[in-house]
């Protein structure tokens, strides 16, 4: 069974409030090789068959990100 | 005058924006996420609330609910809809205004009462407001910081499309101040905080939101 990977991140331009809180929260724990963190969303989408790569987008833009702040990346995982 | 004010499986605010519609002198008509229509209501509010669990991003299941294909296209038409706090979510996310709401900027979830300014009244929903005007009413939500493109901003500062900012402090990270827009043609009306908590002297700062309600019932009459 194929499986779809859906990345959603927020677009460059977009603050980031909680990865500024991860950002911050690694030195404390001694972790101190972070120079900037952004947090996103990542969907695996289970599939029978081979979906249209067209309706996978499409539900990527309508769905599972909003266009104004994120940007998304879809691949197939065999 | 009939207003509707939907209801969606975790709104939370309903009942108050049907009170304040009461309140203000006018018929509340409820409404369910599963309606196949609005049933001939005069206008519509999509109130406050966690609705859809805030699953996904806030307002993004809301959107596909039965009842918002028919609020869309009325919105289109020139239906007065005003979106408080959840509402305000979900107008943006069935892109019937620009921008978005996203997570608060210090991360904490906000509940005080707060001050804006009435910035524009030339909408249906704040023709009861002078333009400067303040009013105090509670604030209340986790991802209310309203963000959007230089573009977008431009164009909302320069059609006058913000309808109120918030006063002091900005509470959230909002671009601009920005606590409220419309749409183009002013039927359309997205507010982060709630004036349907601010009807009475009893309880809440005091009644500074009920001119959102008298607003809208006046704009019918004509």
């Amino acid at each position: 069974m194929a499986k779809i990977i859906v990345e959603v991140m927020l677009k460059p331009e977009i603050l980031d409030p909680q990865g500024q809180a991860v950002a911050s929260a690694l030195p404390r724990l001694g972790f101190n090789f972070a120079k900037s963190v952004r947090q996103g969303k990542r969907f695996e989408i289970e599939v029978d068959g081979e979906p249209s790569m067209a309706d996978i987008e499409k539900a990527a833009e309508v769905l599972l990100s909003n266009p104004v702040i994120e940007n998304y990346t879809v691949r197939v995982e065999k | 005058m009939r207003i509707g004010v939907v209801t969606f499986p975790g709104s939370l605010d309903d009942r108050d924006a049907q009170r304040a519609v009461r309140e203000a002198g006018g018929e509340a008509v409820a409404l369910w996420h599963g309606d196949s229509s609005i049933n001939n209501v005069d206008a519509v509010i999509l109130p406050g609330g966690f609705s859809y669990g805030d699953y996904l991003r806030c307002g993004a299941i809301s959107r596909f609910a039965p009842v918002m294909t028919d609020v869309i296209a009325k919105a289109k038409e020139g239906l007065p809809v005003l979106g408080i706090c959840n509402g305000f979510q979900i107008l943006c996310e069935s892109h019937l205004l620009p921008g978005a709401l996203t997570r608060n900027k210090d991360l904490h979830f906000i509940c005080k009462d707060q001050e804006l300014e009435i910035v524009n009244n030339k909408t249906l929903w704040t023709s009861d407001y002078q333009v400067g005007q303040h009013i105090t009413i509670p604030l209340k939500n986790g991802e209310g910081s309203f963000q959007c493109d230089d573009n977008t901003l431009n164009m909302l500062e320069s059609e006058g499309r913000i309808v109120a900012r918030y006063v002091g402090e900005n509470p959230n990270g909002s671009r601009n101040l920005i606590a409220g827009i419309t749409n183009e043609r002013g039927n359309i009306v997205g507010l982060m905080p709630h004036p349907e908590h601010a009807i009475e002297d009893l309880c809440g700062p005091g009644t500074d939101g009920l001119g959102f309600f008298t607003s809208i019932l006046k704009a019918m009459v004509k």
